[in-house]
């Protein structure tokens, strides 16, 4: 996909420039020039909108560590103090919580696409595991930074998510009171969160460098899912694709737009305006929206296996539901990329869909009567859609054609 | 040399090999107090031992301290909830443990447990749940009057703290 890009040097001082550090070349090559196949759609914008989310994510964030003060007597209060005092505080708060939600519905629609499109497939493993190392850290961040505004919330979700860690067997104790830095979340464990949480959203960065690097090597994935044939099939990124992006960012500003200016609390749980109290636990402690299916996977199992007891037995199924998604590329045996192309897929796709969505609602319901039940047959289900239905599916469907192009698929609509 | 057919170790080899080994060994001596920074300070382990005096707690109430950051429960239990729990046979029990075992001689009133459930953390509601005892709203895990795990997810008993009585009331956890 690389060609050598048609930049020349113009100006004297750009000529010096390209001798010493070619960035404007690097920019031309990668940012403008970029051959992309012609036929994305809208389902292609979320990267971009993903790159727009962390901006926002760290510009916000930077500035609310102003303000914000790590000490378990003060943080409560600081965030408070940031929302009331703090000029324009409450926006710039309101667009970092907010942002976190958008965020994540951001991610797991670009992961949709991805699983639906068959984008980790050869040759794009790679780009696809640095994905999903992406959504671990952004995981990782997202938590340590709900635990920051110390209310109800934040020290139970520290409180349960750092027991996770005690089910390990013989280390799990020693462990947890080194990640916690105490027998029970505290102050430090407050410190160490602040710090981590600051760090992370760079590291992320980092990641998606990579990311952006390993997608421009083998180019785009697109909707027909057939490589790139002839430059019939593309068009350059600018301005198409960042016209095209922009536009997209702008639609997506909307609903976030409105949340933090009319509902920025909407998202989150009342209980979190509660300051921290290690004594008492709400009575249903829930996570942020984001988590939630993880959540129905991980107290779903409430059962002894063989000699693994029901917490390490939720911990592991819980890690599983997320380490799985790193052999994704390996289990589905399919050679034909896209669903569109997959009769049979398709159904399973969109069951598994609707069934994430049930794990998302059951997370949030109470752990008893049916909820239980219903939680351990989407548990079951959303394992066996990667350890079954794709490894057997790609043997067994008979896809429908492909078309030989890009551009035969795209002009077959056209005159359709 | 590339002509040369065998290698034979030489001292270079054993230079190599000798400096990666002192390298790595001296790599873990700067990684470790990087990482043991996070375990609990000294002033968390400060606070340890505490002593509570129970005098004031009546019968078939309970109240919860706080030890080490985590809250304790003090339960004064009744001669109905004793015999309750001593009634349940073992075989019964998910984690099978004796009422005598969870509590001191001559003090089987006095039940003393870490408040977190076994499972995830979170504080159980006392007098609730389906065995008289406690309830974790979480995740759903019933503690009977000896506060042995009976149904639910948490996989173990609530963990007893060491503790002693000094006098009839006074006890010192930790």
């Amino acid at each position: 996909m690389s060609e050598h890009s048609t930049y020349t040097p113009n100006s004297g001082v750009e000529k010096w420039l390209d001798e010493r550090l070619p960035i404007i070349r690097f920019s031309k090559e990668h940012l403008m020039d970029f051959p992309t196949p012609k036929n994305l759609n809208y389902w292609w914008t979320f990267g971009a909108i993903l790159v727009m989310c962390l901006a926002i994510q760290i510009v916000t964030g930077v500035i609310l560590a102003m303000h914000y003060t790590p000490n378990v007597a003060m943080a409560f209060d600081s965030v408070e103090h940031i929302r009331r005092d703090v000029n324009g505080g409450r926006m710039i708060q309101a667009f970092h919580a907010v942002g976190a939600s958008m965020f994540f519905a951001a991610l797991y629609i670009h992961m949709g696409r991805n699983l639906y499109f068959g984008s980790y497939k050869a040759p794009r493993e790679i780009l696809y595991i640095i994905g999903v190392l992406i959504f671990v850290t952004v995981m990782a961040t997202a938590f340590m930074g709900y635990v920051l505004p110390w209310g109800q919330m934040s020290g139970w979700a520290a409180t349960v998510i750092t027991n996770i860690f005690a089910a390990i067997p013989v280390i799990g104790t020693p462990l947890l009171e080194l990640l916690r830095g105490g027998f029970a979340v505290g102050n430090p464990t407050l410190n160490r969160f602040f710090s981590l949480h600051y760090l992370l959203p760079f590291v992320v960065a980092a990641l998606v460098a990579l990311h952006i690097w390993a997608l421009h090597v083998p180019g785009n994935n697109n909707p027909v899912g057939v490589d790139v044939k002839s430059s019939r099939d593309t068009l350059p990124f600018n301005p198409y694709y960042t016209v095209k992006d922009a536009f997209a960012m702008v639609v997506f500003l909307i609903p976030f737009c409105w949340f933090a200016f009319f509902a920025p609390d909407i998202l989150g749980h009342p209980d979190n305006y509660i300051q921290f109290d290690s004594q008492v636990t709400p009575a249903h402690i829930v996570p942020e929206w984001y988590f939630l299916p993880f959540y129905a996977i991980l107290r779903a199992i409430d059962f002894n296996i063989l000699f693994i007891d029901s917490r390490l037995g939720g911990v592991i199924f819980f890690a599983g539901s997320i380490l799985i998604l790193f052999f994704v590329p390996w289990l589905d045996t399919s050679k034909v990329r896209s669903g569109g192309f997959r009769p049979i897929f398709k159904w399973f796709y969109w069951l598994f869909i609707i069934n994430f969505l049930a794990l998302t609602y059951l997370g949030a319901a109470p752990a008893e009567g049916i909820y239980v039940v219903f939680a351990k047959l989407c548990t079951a289900y959303y394992f066996i859609y990667f350890l079954v239905v794709l490894p057997v599916l790609g043997r067994i469907e008979k896809p429908r054609p492909l078309p030989t192009s890009i551009s035969e698929n795209v002009l077959a609509r056209t005159h359709a | 040399m590339a002509t040369q057919a065998q290698h034979k170790s030489t001292r270079r080899d054993f230079l190599f090999v000798a400096t990666g080994a002192v390298g790595a060994v001296g790599a873990a001596a700067v990684v470790w107090p990087l990482i043991n920074q996070l375990n609990p300070d000294a002033s968390t382990l400060a606070l340890a031992t505490i002593e509570f005096d129970v005098a004031a707690i009546p019968e078939g109430q309970s109240v919860t301290v706080m030890w080490r950051g985590l809250p304790v429960f003090v339960r004064h239990r009744t001669a109905a909830e004793i015999a309750e729990a001593r009634a349940v046979p073992l075989e019964e029990l998910k984690d099978p443990e004796l009422d005598e075992q969870r509590v001191q001689e001559g003090y089987e009133q006095w039940l003393i447990m870490i408040a977190n459930c076994t499972h995830l953390g979170c504080v159980p509601v006392g007098e609730s749940g389906d065995f008289d005892g406690w309830f974790c709203p979480c995740h759903g895990s019933h503690y009977d009057t000896a506060g042995r795990i009976r149904q639910g997810p948490a996989p173990t008993n609530l963990v007893l703290p060491p503790y002693t009585f000094l006098s009839d009331t006074l006890v010192q956890i930790g």
